[in-house]
């Protein structure tokens, strides 16, 4: 063996010697796609020929696998009897990998059926969006008789963790409410300059700026912001609990994980989101003002004059009255897909994305239901 | 078997300092090729960040970490564009199998990313490699969440011999497996050491695996290796520590299992 001293390494070669099959060179993961070809042209071995390892050099697994494949198991799991003087370590190599490959090494693969798997994945979705329905009618119900049960009992309310809610879901969520109301409220303000200017109604900005603002987009901006900002966090923050095991931890300590985590959370948003949807409201009459101001040269008494002629105060209750309903909502489906969290990562970032698309689905969802309603009620 | 011991990795005055918390300071390690290195002690005495900072995940604060190339079985068989983390395989204290990929993917990763092979080829590789760790074929499609803690740790062990390392690192790899299943894994990294020529550093607890497996034992004792060297040797030395461990309840009872195999 001279391969010692050289430092390029030679891949394997099989050579016919007269009566005799001589393998050689280097057998490693390194030249797997090259052994392979060499494998497949050789063929297979009759099973009385003479192999000569001898001039063998390097040899690892998956070098191993490929004489097994060209020399068969059997052969290989009887190496002492006819290649007695090889290396120990190099027989139990070639032993331990082919009798790996002596079972069957590929997994059962269940037989396909395109029509019957296409209904079946029918039915199946079917079945899941149902059981997500009721286990959300079911996490609701438990949350509300969670509240009922500590609602009398000021010794069991969860102040510090409330607190704390408030602060991250409300608090630090100020500023980018206020920044993305403001650009919205800038946006319509200018769609309206432009198309109401072109019948010389330019004034009337002002009243759609309010309208929309006080109605509709105030709540639905922050509850949209809430549900990507909060939603998620409330079901990665659970998820990683639940795969961690603290839940049931939770559960064996006799202590009640919704009463624990989930009560606090709902409360912090259900009052949160007001205030968070009045800052909208602000945001986005003073984006309205900025685009009044600028381009269409009205005053700012003018403007708040205009407001306070024209928009009855009902509207800002019509657009609050939907914030705790919304906040309610998406607390709940944030803390409902960390509840469904199984163990691995993979979940964890499933159900943190379906919590978000849930909830803004759910509160565009609502949104509509009820402005059809107020609109109906003339309200 | 008689064999010159020749020295892999040369670990000299290594120091691993946190803040003021010091975990290793002067501390001297030698492991030969071929051997199967136990590494024990006390709860907090550094023995994973070792482990971390000799395959590269933690940088040291002070001493070097040599890996002496020449003494590797194959060096020439390394290919040029590859870290020297190649020759290495480590084993996890909980796997850390990806989550996202399936058993028979997870093995195949190293295969496909490193050694480039075809996705078909290195999955009938990393199948034989699920073969070799004692794992049934119907376990490769599975994903690593509806595995069993042992089936874990020989998935994670297939991993870890993915790319044929020739020294293994494995961190407490029979914590949380029942004692027949501790057993199995002991009996498993034997046959895969003596088959594929491993050395093999193995940070554990378990007295039964030092018995069963160990050619050498390093204590590591106040931030260095109080002593490295055969297990009745180690076990001989009257520091308080290893007094305790060795000779307390449990260390006499895995002596005596240990004994008993060996006479019958």
């Amino acid at each position: 063996m001279s391969l010692g001293s050289t430092t390029e390494s030679q891949p394997g070669r099989i050579e016919q010697q007269a009566s005799d099959v001589c393998i050689s060179g280097d057998w490693t993961l390194l030249h797997y796609a090259k052994l392979k070809q060499v494998v497949a042209h050789a063929g297979e071995v009759p099973a009385n020929t003479s192999i000569n390892l001898q001039a063998l050099g390097v040899l690892d697994t998956a070098g191993a696998a490929l004489l097994v494949e060209l020399l068969g198991t059997e052969r290989l799991l009887r190496i002492s009897d006819w290649a007695p003087d090889l290396p120990e370590a190099r027989k139990a190599l070639l032993e331990t990998v082919a009798e790996a490959l002596s079972e069957p090494l590929n997994p059962p693969t269940p037989p396909k059926a395109p029509v019957t798997d296409f209904l079946a994945r029918v039915g199946a979705g079917t079945e899941d969006f149902w059981q997500q329905f009721t286990a959300l009618l079911g996490f609701i119900g438990l949350t509300l008789e969670a509240f009922a049960a500590t609602v009398f009992r000021p010794s069991r309310w969860r102040l510090a963790a409330l607190a704390m809610h408030i602060k991250q879901t409300g608090v630090d969520t100020i500023p980018i409410i206020a920044l993305l109301t403001f650009l919205v409220g800038a946006v319509v303000a200018f769609l309206g300059a432009t198309v109401l200017g072109e019948f010389g109604a330019g004034i009337y900005t002002v009243n759609l700026v309010g309208f929309s603002f006080l109605r509709e987009f105030g709540v639905v901006l922050a509850a949209i912001m809430l549900a990507g900002r909060t939603a998620s966090a409330f079901a990665a923050h659970i998820g990683s609990m639940k795969a961690n095991d603290e839940l049931d931890a939770i559960r064996v300590l006799g202590l009640n994980p919704i009463e624990l985590l989930v009560l606090p959370r709902v409360l912090a948003m259900v009052i949160t989101l007001p205030i968070l949807a009045f800052v909208g409201m602000i945001g986005g009459l003073l984006g309205g003002l900025m685009v009044c101001l600028l381009v269409l040269d009205i005053s700012i008494a003018q403007y708040f004059a205009i407001l306070h002629r024209d928009i009855p105060v009902h509207h800002l209750w019509v657009g609050l009255s939907k914030a705790p309903v919304f906040a309610f909502v998406i607390a709940v489906i944030g803390c409902l897909e960390g509840f469904k969290v199984t163990g691995s990562a993979r979940s964890v970032g499933e159900h943190t994305t379906s919590s978000v698309v849930q909830s803004i689905f759910v509160v565009i969802l609502l949104d509509a239901v009820a402005a059809l309603f107020f609109m109906e009620m003339g309200w | 078997m008689t064999r010159e011991a020749k020295t892999l990795i040369q670990i000299r005055g290594l120091a691993n300092r946190f803040g003021k918390l010091v975990v290793h300071e002067n501390l001297d390690l030698d492991i030969h090729q071929g051997e199967i290195l136990g590494v024990v002690g006390g709860s907090g005495t550094g023995k994973s960040v070792l482990l971390n900072c000799i395959v590269g995940l933690q940088k040291p604060s002070a001493g070097q970490v040599q890996v002496l190339t020449e003494h590797l079985q194959h060096p020439h068989t390394i290919p040029q564009t590859l870290d020297l983390a190649c020759p290495f395989g480590v084993l996890f204290q909980h796997g850390a199998l990806f989550s996202s990929l399936t058993v028979q993917q997870n093995v195949a990763l190293p295969l496909i990313e490193q050694a480039s092979l075809e996705r078909d080829d290195a999955e009938h590789l990393a199948r034989l490699k699920l073969a070799m760790t004692g794992l049934p074929p119907e376990a490769a499609l599975k994903y690593p969440a509806e595995l069993s803690g042992g089936m874990i740790k020989r998935t994670a062990l297939a991993r870890a011999l993915a790319l044929d390392p020739e020294v293994l690192f494995l961190d407490e790899p029979t914590a949380g497996l029942d004692p027949v299943g501790a057993a199995a894994f002991d009996e498993l990294i034997l046959t895969l050491k003596n088959a594929l020529g491993l050395t093999v550093f193995l940070v554990t607890h378990d007295l039964d695996t030092l018995y069963t497996a160990c050619d050498r034992v390093a204590v590591l004792e106040n931030k260095r290796v109080l002593v490295a060297d055969r297990l009745p040797v180690v076990a001989a030395h009257d520091n308080a520590w290893i007094q305790s461990y060795f000779h307390g309840p449990r260390g006499r009872a895995a002596r005596r299992a240990a004994d008993s195999l060996e006479n019958s």
